[in-house]
């Protein structure tokens, strides 16, 4: 799933929102209907909907229509321990490279002074 | 918890960086120069570290919180090119867990007087006895990515 960034992208496009990252933190509660995950948001059902819609589009939640109740879980491939922790080497490495960037930009002056041009 | 899976996955970073590749290259061999940069989050601490650049020569971190998990970081270098290419394994433990075995190649390409860094992993990256226990500690490290993305996206825009 990772190889695929664009799938990554709408992943953390979906998590860019409190309130949608406060739905998912209820979910990895367990299973809940819409209206329960309304309950402790100020905002409309529909509102609501849309914002899990987002979240299936990220492919981090799964909804399911049993009889007249939609039941929202978390989408277990998503959020895979093994995922989280493919996201935090990709986000570790990216942190290093920053901190490389900042290295070689605080050194260009000393590395002009000593390294002839060529 | 018997409870054991395994992901393999591969990931790609690429970054454009304002120096020759002779100088980005001299910050991944030279371990003055890397320990400024391979360094863990602000507030953490290194409790071990060695490096020995060269192939068949390997490379050690520990880092974490104070008294807190410890992050290992063991690499073995295969291939060396100077101011091309590094290819190295490593392995992640926490604590005694092992994470992940990855392979891991570093190009560089000379485009005018800066370095494309194109980074490649490609991993066994398994399901750690505490870890998998865990899903919500999935979902904080899922949530910790999203903050540096975003904090990443807002610096480039």
């Amino acid at each position: 799933m990772l190889q695929h960034s664009a799938n990554l992208d709408l992943a953390f496009q979906a998590l860019a929102d409190p309130a949608r990252r406060g739905m998912l933190e209820r979910l990895t509660l367990g299973p809940a209907s819409v209206s329960e995950l309304a309950r402790p948001f100020d905002m409309s059902l529909s509102a609501i909907v849309q914002h899990l819609k987002v979240l299936e589009a990220g492919g981090l939640v799964r909804t399911e229509k049993v009889g007249r109740v939609r039941t929202c879980q978390i989408e277990p491939a998503a959020l895979s321990a093994a995922e989280g922790w493919i996201n935090q080497r990709r986000t570790t490495w990216e942190r290093h490279f920053d901190r490389l960037e900042q290295y070689l930009d605080d050194t260009a002056d000393e590395s002009a002074n000593t390294e002839p041009k060529p | 918890m018997t409870d054991r899976s395994v992901t393999h996955a591969t990931f790609c970073i690429e970054r454009t960086l304002s120096a020759a590749p002779a100088r980005v290259f001299k910050a991944f061999a030279d371990q003055s120069a890397k320990d400024v940069w391979f360094v863990g989050p602000p507030g953490w601490v290194r409790t071990e570290r060695s490096m020995d650049f060269r192939v068949g020569g390997r490379e050690t971190s520990s880092v974490g919180e104070r008294g807190g998990v410890q992050h290992r970081f063991d690499a073995t270098y295969h291939d060396i090119v100077p101011n091309e290419r590094i290819v190295f394994t490593y392995a992640m433990h926490l604590d005694a867990v092992l994470m992940s075995v990855s392979i891991t190649t570093i190009e560089l390409v000379a485009i005018g007087d800066k370095t494309k860094l194109k980074f490649t992993e490609q991993g066994a990256f398994l399901d750690g006895v505490d870890f998998a226990a865990n899903r919500e500690q999935g979902t904080q490290y899922l949530l910790d990515a999203v903050e540096a993305w975003l904090a990443r996206e807002g610096a480039n825009g």
